[in-house]
């Protein structure tokens, strides 16, 4: 599976000086929420039909750190795409993600990704790798089930489910909500400080869609209306809800 | 040509007005939705084998026209077809865009980040431009000119349709859709277990709405994934939505801020959430909620 390291944001975004990027010197960082799942079902899927993970993510040396995080939850080897910690785009992500899979010297059956990145959500750098892997390739996924050679795969629509059916190996994208991810074990985070990770430099490449600089949206603070303290307040707020034509008598 | 994708879902009439700034737009509808009064063309895609969504194969529509612009809705189907697209043509993706300029053989655009909470702006260059809208970004207005509608009937081949939906469960009859209600109750932490979320839906049903939950809810199994409203869940855009016990976390905020109006049920006044309210209650939900449902039945309701 492909995860992103993200930096744990509080109730603020901070910029850096030049616009480019947020201001992580005060953050901590995470495996982004929808590739934390994917993780966890890289694990159930082997718990139940044996085989073996890697995890691979394409980011700074500090990474190493969000791989480590995986090999504590069960994953078994790790590869780190190691850049100078500038945000990729899309395609040489993709791009070079695709590389390293290719290059891993066992086969694979799944291969599982975040929907979208908590930061950038770019939503498309699975497709990406499932074209050049020439791989059928299935998004936002939240319930997956492997049988006969077959994986099947449910995506949330409106209101109810859609199902959809693909041959091995293929790509998929998951969401949260596909599992809980567990907690790392002791035992698990001491064998992963000891596991090595491989490591890769990949070449970036340009992309049509050019970052200028980023903006943090102005608050929209509203002119918040106190109604009052406690049950007390209960027929003003059913006065409200009149005026707004959601009670009828 | 700019194309606009239009899927099924409502949203696509926000993208169809969206996609208007740009000039000119033909819709290019894959599942019956009404698009008349919202662009002066559109296409209905008619194919024997697309009686069920298969992304590679809506893609492969979206090329064979050659669009210069290609507009999609931010949803599931949205992003997957374009993101396709984008692959196989090997250009870029915009994705949830909120606003668009041209510049000369450019675009300028504006994309949210974190959900929303944080805003890029970039240059897009390179044909097909693709870009996806994000979602509650725009009201959805007719032009009030009606729609010249006619078939478009795309080549597709077996390697299209290697991936299509092949089955369906319909969701529980009688359940009001959380993206689509026009009243959502949301609880969080403050709800304090899995069984004070009943005090939630009694006033939901009362109101006809839905109810919804914070991440910190899902994660603790207190509700099903599928009811939380962030991030990394569902955008709501109700008229009303009702926030019970929910300190209002950047990844909650991005998910309701397509509400119309908030009421917040809160006993820390100085709770995040209070901040983007219209109307606030200032206590225990656990009193004051019972106490407008007795108030709302006192009413006849």
């Amino acid at each position: 599976m492909c995860v992103k390291r993200v930096p744990e944001t509080g109730a603020r975004i901070t910029l850096t000086a030049d616009a480019q990027a947020i201001d992580t010197s005060l953050l901590g960082f995470t495996i982004s929420p929808h590739e934390e799942c994917a993780v966890e079902e890289a694990l159930r899927i082997v718990a139940e039909h044996g085989g073996s993970t890697t995890v691979l993510t394409l980011g700074p040396p500090g990474a190493a750190e969000q791989l480590q995080n995986a090999m504590a939850m069960g994953v078994q080897n790790a590869v780190l795409l190691e850049t100078d910690g500038s945000d990729w785009n899309a395609e040489a992500t993709a791009a070079a993600l695709a590389e390293a899979i290719r290059a891993q010297p066992e086969p694979f059956d799944v291969l599982l990704f975040g929907n979208e990145a908590a930061d950038t959500g770019d939503y498309q750098v699975g497709v990406r790798v499932a074209h050049e892997l020439g791989l059928p390739c299935v998004t936002g996924i939240k319930g997956i089930a492997i049988e006969d050679g077959k994986l099947t795969a449910r995506r949330e629509a409106g209101g109810g489910w859609e199902i959809f059916e693909l041959p091995l190996p293929a790509v998929v994208t998951v969401k949260e909500g596909i599992n809980l991810p567990r907690y790392a074990s002791l035992p698990g985070r001491l064998r992963a400080k000891k596991t090595p990770i491989a490591r890769i430099e990949p070449q970036p490449r340009a992309s049509a869609l050019e970052t200028i600089r980023l903006v943090v949206p102005p608050e929209q603070e509203t002119h918040v209306k106190i109604l009052g303290g406690g049950a007390d307040a209960a027929p003003r707020v059913v006065e409200v809800l009149r005026d707004l034509g959601l009670v009828t008598s | 040509m700019i194309l606009c994708l239009v899927d099924g879902d409502p949203v696509s009439l926000e993208a169809l007005t969206f996609a208007r700034g740009l000039g000119e737009v033909e819709a290019l509808v894959f599942e019956e939705t009404d698009v008349d009064g919202y662009t002066t063309r559109a296409r209905r895609v008619v194919h024997p084998r697309l009686g069920d969504y298969a992304p590679a194969a809506w893609a492969q529509t979206v090329i064979e026209l050659e669009p210069e612009v290609v507009v999609a809705p931010g949803t599931d189907r949205g992003q997957e077809v374009l993101a396709h697209v984008a692959a196989r043509l090997g250009v870029a993706l915009a994705a949830n865009v909120v606003a668009v300029a041209a510049d000369g053989d450019a675009l300028q655009i504006t994309r949210q980040r974190w959900g929303g909470s944080l805003l890029e702006e970039a240059r897009l260059t390179g044909t097909p431009k693709l870009l996806t809208v994000a979602i509650h970004a725009v009201e959805p207005q007719p032009t009030g000119v009606a729609t010249a509608t006619e078939e478009f009937a795309p080549s597709l081949a077996d390697e299209h349709f290697l991936v299509q939906v092949s089955g369906r469960e319909q969701p529980t009859a009688g359940t009001v859709r959380l993206d689509t209600a026009r009243v959502v109750v949301g609880g969080g932490r403050g709800v304090g277990s899995k069984e004070g979320f009943e005090l939630l839906e009694e006033l939901a049903n009362l109101l006809g709405g839905a109810v919804g939950g914070s991440r910190v809810v899902t994660n603790l199994g207190w509700r099903p994934h599928s009811d939380q409203v962030g991030q990394t869940g569902a955008r709501i855009a109700p008229d009303l939505y009702v926030a019970c016990g929910i300190s209002g976390a950047i990844q909650h905020i991005v998910g309701c801020k397509g509400a119309k109006r908030i009421l917040v049920i809160n006993k820390d006044e100085h709770a995040p959430i209070v901040a983007r309210a219209d109307w606030a209650v200032i206590g225990d939900l656990h009193e004051i909620v019972p106490a407008i449902v007795a108030e709302l039945r006192k009413n006849g309701r």
